[in-house]
């Protein structure tokens, strides 16, 4: 008897084949677009949480500017000097290591080949605070600092945008109107939602004070990185700094905070809960496509079901049982709605992969969203194709006949 | 089933629509016995009741009260699905408006009722060729309904109903959605089956020269049967 049905399903799907295809198809791109869509989203979630992680749990940063924005400095906005690093360091307990960081864009060039480049120049600190390490060749030294030499030490991207894969270990790259000894290579650390941190030539600070673009004045310094101590707490940390920073800079008691601190805890808090948000959104907004599939097989099966109505009359008139009309219905619609399904999986898991790695994010299977997208679809499919059916098959067969 | 019981027999058979002011009933009360091998025309005018009369005999609607035995089977006792197995395996159909299933091959809308059946598929294509060749349509197997001309959908619905070599076969307007051509032509069809195979041919028509093809003619009118003529030979 299911065979039979089977066989009967199958005909019949075949015999109408676009109301096959319309069944199918919006199975097809709610599930699609719903798995695709959380799929990536997670995967965002996850690098930006990665990245965090990468920057290291007791990371600080003191910045220009009231607020908490990833903005280069504006004009009116005072910088830090290098003695108020100096001074952080000294007066704050928990603070472990502080290093200022002079950060500029700059044209690079080697050989044929140029490009503008995120310079940081900064003290060897700098590399422990960020767990910066070398590839190849080696960091500068407080030794390059002291002196400083022209030296740098070059990131992952720019190696390979200047360098085309050549050993950059020894060879010399004109940075603005100086020339630069390329003495080390750094690992690679990846990139996402932060931008790509491998761009970038690190050379010591007095380098690029007086030979890259000379010092200007004493308040040059963009942003200060900190690390603190095992087991600091950082909001006291946090608190110790920014009187430290008022006291230096005279603010009165009505007046706000001129620089602004926090750590990575705040920056992961404002980066999760940002990604989280287009999450939210992209899924609410793959949710409506599935449901807009949904009401297309509603449709569709609505609107067949004058004709399907007569079809189980003339059935049922030739002497099948409502059983059997029921079972091949429920097959159809179950049929139409796996093959929906089926290929939607297939086509979120082409749109995941492909996409993933071009906004570079990981790309991380979830077993639970297939699941539901596919099961919600397929209950669609299924009630919207059965339900009509059985209705039609409790009448008599003369009035399943006579249904205009 | 009985040998000895009449085909069918039916006893002070009602059939009411709808209830309460609304109601109205199409058959007020039917006493009517038919025996195998008969050619009966169940001829009256509009809304007198026959097409009821007939959808009742063949088992696809209900009596509101009264008897009907088939084959000395009370089928008034039987539930939906068994009135499905009785029309599975005694019963053929043929309506006025073809009722062959769309975008189906003729081959498939003859094979459908031995599908049902659970035929190899064999056996089911085999039957539903010579029940084609018997209709006179060989050469449209593959053609749909829409593909055909009324005659020859009537036909193929001729085929659907015979296949199953049922012991009786109704008919409810045949020909009224043909012209007088292919009416003499699905008549002479029906009038062969009924004395080549001894099927029982129950017609309801308004057709004079329809009715003129049975044997005996069962007149209707409101809901009664008004005389019931047998001619000899």
């Amino acid at each position: 008897m299911i065979w039979n049905a089977f066989t009967l399903a199958v005909r019949e799907i075949t015999r109408n084949l676009t109301r096959a295809f319309l069944t199918v198809l919006g199975v097809f791109i709610g599930v699609a677009a719903i798995i695709t869509m959380v799929t990536l989203g997670q995967g965002a979630t996850l690098a930006v949480k990665a990245q965090i992680s990468n920057l290291g749990s007791n990371l600080m940063l003191l910045r220009p500017g009231a607020g908490f924005g990833f903005r280069p400095s504006a004009g009116g906005v005072l910088n830090f000097s290098e003695q108020d690093a100096e001074i952080i360091g000294e007066q704050v307990a928990g603070v472990a290591a502080i290093a200022p960081v002079r950060s500029a864009a700059m044209s690079t060039i080697y050989l044929h080949t140029a490009r503008t480049t995120p310079i940081i120049g900064t003290t060897p600190v700098y590399f422990v605070i960020n767990k910066w390490v070398v590839a190849s060749g080696r960091l500068f030294s407080q030794a390059d600092l002291r002196t400083g030499g022209a030296v740098c030490v070059i990131g992952e991207t720019v190696h390979r945008e200047l360098f085309e894969g050549a050993d950059p270990i020894g060879a010399d790259i004109r940075i603005g109107k100086a020339s630069c000894k390329v003495i080390g290579l750094l690992k690679g650390k990846g990139q996402a939602g932060m931008g790509d941190q491998d761009d970038t030539i690190i050379v010591p600070l007095s380098t690029l004070q007086r030979r890259l673009v000379g010092k200007a004045s004493a308040h040059d310094i963009t942003q200060i990185v900190i690390s603190g101590r095992d087991g600091m707490n950082g909001d006291a940390v946090i608190a110790d700094i920014s009187l430290l920073m008022r006291q230096r800079r005279n603010l009165h008691a009505n007046e706000e905070n001129n620089f602004s601190v926090f750590d990575t805890r705040q920056i992961a808090e404002a980066l999760g809960s940002t990604t989280q948000l287009m999450t939210t959104l992209l899924t609410a907004v793959a949710a409506v496509s599935l449901l807009v599939g949904g009401i297309g097989i509603m449709n569709i099966m609505l609107v067949s079901v004058t004709e399907r109505t007569r079809e189980i009359g003339i059935r049922l008139a030739i002497g099948a049982t409502s059983r059997e009309v029921l079972l091949q219905f429920l097959i159809e619609a179950v049929t139409l709605s796996c093959i929906g399904g089926l290929l939607g999986i297939v086509l979120a898991l082409a749109l995941c992969v492909g996409l993933a790695s071009l906004i570079h994010v990981p790309f991380n299977f979830n077993l639970q969203i297939n699941l539901i997208a596919f099961l919600f679809s397929a209950a669609v499919g299924i009630l919207f194709g059965y339900a009509p059916a059985r209705r039609a098959a409790r009448l008599n067969p003369i009035d399943a006949l006579r249904h205009e | 089933m009985s040998a000895a019981a009449p085909l069918i027999e039916v006893r002070h058979l009602t059939k009411t629509y709808g209830a309460g002011e609304a109601a109205f009933q199409a058959l007020k009360g039917i006493d009517l016995t038919i025996n195998r091998g008969e050619f009966v025309a169940i001829i009256g005018p509009s809304g007198s009741g026959k097409s009821t009369l007939m959808n009742v005999l063949g088992c696809l609607d209900v009596p509101t009260t009264g008897s009907y035995h088939y084959q000395g089977i009370a089928v008034e006792t039987l539930d939906n699905d068994e009135r499905s197995l009785l029309r599975r395996y005694a019963l053929g159909f043929v309506f006025q408006g073809f009722n062959l299933l769309a975008r189906t091959s003729s081959l498939d809308n003859v094979e459908l009722p031995l599908l049902y059946r659970g035929l190899p598929r064999a056996e089911r294509h085999a039957k539903a060729l010579a029940a084609l060749t018997a209709v006179g349509l060989p050469t449209k197997l593959a053609s749909t309904p829409s593909e055909l001309s009324g005659g020859q959908q009537q036909r193929v619905a001729i085929a659907r109903a015979i296949v199953t070599e049922p012991s009786t076969l109704f008919a409810d307007e045949p020909t009224g959605n043909l012209d007088s051509v292919t009416t003499r032509d699905v008549m002479t069809l029906l009038t062969r089956l009924n004395l080549d195979r001894g099927i029982t041919v129950l017609v309801v028509t308004h057709n004079d020269e329809v009715a003129a093809c049975a044997r005996r003619t069962v007149l209707i009118k409101d809901g009664l049967i008004e005389s019931d003529v047998s001619r000899s030979g």
